[in-house]
């Protein structure tokens, strides 16, 4: 097994289909490319196959329940080619990821510095005392206070925030090349949720990260990712840099996403938009665009075939037929804000 | 860890108080001198009250319960009213005869009953789990006395491999760990192992798939972890809740071996008691019941202590 050094993307993945128990399909041909040192986020609501798209990367979903298609490279490998040795090998090591909610992702009876002398020592074979010192460089580079202590401290004695710094260390100890997150902040309080995110943010400059970070916070993407793909229902409907998915979405779902958010642009006293409906039966798909039942410029075409993939700008795409009104529509709820 | 230790202690004293009361009083409820069963039926009244007063049956309950709880604070359980002998020398050796069958039919169906559990567990309604879950339900409803007597005709009448009743050969009623003494135990305990294996199994399997099914299996396995080093860890987690309940049940067979022990006459205290009761033996039957009565708060005790040591989310404040 040779370490592929090249100029292959960190991530790469094409015609990602992910089907639970033969029936419900929860990614449906996703297609993403994370380049190295970038940072992208996916977002979109519950069920929309983020985190399913995340864990195929290291084919964590349940093997005896779940069909994979479509192909994932990390770093020009392929990971569905992959016997259980090599995955181990891979796991940890070159791939680490960031969970939700770290109470329930540590074990509870094994001390937290256990934990991660545990995963050096999986992938490199040294003694408890060095595992140790390295665990205790971890907690350092994370920030944790008193990190000699803490080491010896059990999940359940740490608060949300150190226990997610715990969960960091943990996740970098091998120093991986990429770093799955999945939700990393959304367990946490909001004070904290900052902390943890300017940390991983300092971490993926400092370390030369390749990130995929999975949300549905559109502020806390904002703040960490270069790139933003957004998902719906096991599908990226919009992807484009940051900025262009913000402030310049041509997606009625993104646009939609925008407009649900309750920050300084909306006018006080003004509702709150929502989406109306919800997301489909992923194990019942209808055919057409998976969006179009929901969607305020929807049209017969839509609920017939798939929409097209539309440039709209480089490095921009969007996966609908009326990419340019849904812009425009965009901009001119912004203007008349702008005004107001 | 000491102090709490020291704490447990002291609270387990009032407990333990609290069962001598009602070993005491228990065998008090039963109707019938106890008396009147070594005494000729023609005795003289003056004869029975003699003998009451030798007895100290004569004195107010509350008197004869001091009096008693004094003697059993310093060793003394008193004398066995059919045997004369000293209650202690004799529940000392059915205790440890029991104890050896109950422990040796503890670890055999803690064994086995593990290895089914996690195998039902980790390979949920497959073929395999379906077996084990058939096997500990089997072990949990069969009744016993049944299967020891099963396995007495079969093993013991017909194939002629093993003896059937007592601890050894010499009918001494000690046991002692040579091969000899190896035949006679194996048909009870295995009779008697069938019990917690069941129990073990099943509680086993419902924990092994709980914890399978938490985020940090995921997490495990998404550090690299191999299979087997998630298992190592899932055995972690389960180890408090198995051994907690292998403790109990070792408790249980302690007491409640009579049935199994009068099957196999092994000279135990599940015998002991059984010879007692119906001789009217009643010191003996007090020091019997008090001392299983003990044993089992003991447990409690060194159950719970392990599990704290197992499970740092259990306070130890």
């Amino acid at each position: 097994m040779t370490r592929a050094v090249g100029k292959e993307p960190a991530v790469e993945i094409q015609g990602l289909k992910v089907t639970f128990g033969g029936k419900v399909r929860a990614v449906d041909g996703v297609d993403l490319t994370l380049g190295r040192g970038q940072a992208i986020a996916l977002i979109g609501e519950s069920g929309s196959g983020k985190s399913v798209t995340l864990r195929a990367i290291m084919r964590l979903n349940p093997e005896r329940k779940t069909a994979i298609e479509g192909r994932i490279l990390v770093a020009g490998r392929d990971v569905m080619a992959m016997g259980k040795r090599d995955l181990t090998a891979l796991r940890g090591r070159e791939v680490a990821m960031i969970f939700q909610e770290p109470l329930l992702a540590l074990d509870p009876v094994y001390t937290v510095g256990r934990q991660i002398m545990e995963a050096i020592r999986q992938h490199e074979g040294i003694g408890a005392a060095e595992a140790r010192a390295r665990a205790l460089q971890q907690f350092e580079r994370v920030r944790i206070p008193s990190p000699e202590r803490r080491l010896d401290a059990y999940p359940h004695e740490m608060s949300g925030g150190m226990r997610q710094r715990a969960m960091i260390a943990l996740a970098l100890a091998c120093n991986p090349k990429v770093l799955l997150a999945d939700e990393p902040t959304t367990a946490l309080d909001a004070t904290v949720q900052i902390q943890i995110l300017l940390l991983l943010r300092d971490l993926q400059a400092e370390l030369g990260l390749s990130t995929l970070f999975v949300t549905h916070d559109l502020g806390a993407a904002v703040e960490v990712a270069d790139r933003i793909a957004v998902m719906y229902a096991g599908r990226i409907v919009e992807e484009g840099s940051a900025r262009q998915v913000v402030l310049n979405p041509h997606h009625p779902y993104t646009i939609g996403l925008l407009r649900s958010r309750a920050d300084g642009a909306l006018a006080k006293g003004s509702r709150l938009q929502t989406i109306p409906g919800s997301p489909p039966d992923l194990a019942n798909r209808q055919p057409g665009c998976p969006f179009a039942p929901r969607c305020f410029l929807a049209e017969e075409r839509c609920r017939v075939g798939d929409p097209p993939v539309v440039e709209a700008g480089p490095g921009h795409r969007a996966a609908c037929w009326k990419t340019d009104e849904a812009a425009r529509s965009f901009q001119a709820q912004r203007a008349e804000l702008a005004d107001a | 860890m000491l102090s709490f230790i020291l704490r447990r202690l002291l609270t387990v004293t009032p407990v333990a108080l609290g069962v001598s009361i009602v070993c005491f009083s228990l065998v008090h409820l039963a109707e019938g001198d106890p008396l009147s069963s070594i005494l000729p039926v023609d005795a003289t009244q003056e004869t029975i009250d003699a003998m009451r007063i030798a007895y100290g049956y004569d004195k107010p309950l509350p008197v004869q319960y001091a009096l008693w709880l004094w003697k059993v604070l310093h060793g003394d359980l008193g004398t066995s009213i059919a045997t004369g002998r000293p209650v202690l020398s004799e529940v000392g050796r059915a205790v440890v005869n029991s104890l050896i069958l109950a422990s040796v039919a503890t670890l055999i169906g803690f064994t086995f009953g593990c290895l089914f559990g996690f195998v039902a567990g980790y390979f949920r309604d497959s073929v395999l789990d379906r077996a084990a879950s058939a096997i500990s339900v089997f072990g949990v409803s069969v009744p016993h006395y049944w299967l020891g007597m099963v396995l007495v005709i079969v093993f013991s009448a017909q194939l002629g491999w093993l003896p059937s009743t007592g601890a050894g050969p010499d009918g001494s009623g000690n046991w002692k760990p040579d091969l000899e003494h190896l035949r006679y135990i194996i048909l009870p305990a295995i009779t008697m192992s069938v019990i917690p294996m069941g129990v073990i199994a099943r509680t086993v399997r419902a924990l092994v798939g709980d914890i399978l099914s938490q985020d940090f299996v995921g997490a495990l396995r998404a550090k690299g972890l191999s299979e087997f080093g998630v298992f190592k860890h899932v055995v972690k987690n389960a180890a408090p809740t198995a051994l907690a309940i292998m403790g109990l049940q070792l408790g249980y067979l302690l007491g409640g071996s009579i049935l199994i022990e009068t099957v196999f006459a092994w000279p135990g205290t599940g015998f002991l008691l059984n010879a007692a009761i119906f001789q009217r033996d009643l010191p003996l039957l007090q020091g019997a019941i008090l001392v299983l009565a003990m044993f089992f708060v003991a447990l409690n005790l060194i159950v719970d202590v392990v599990q704290t040591a197992l499970d740092p989310r259990i306070e130890r404040g």
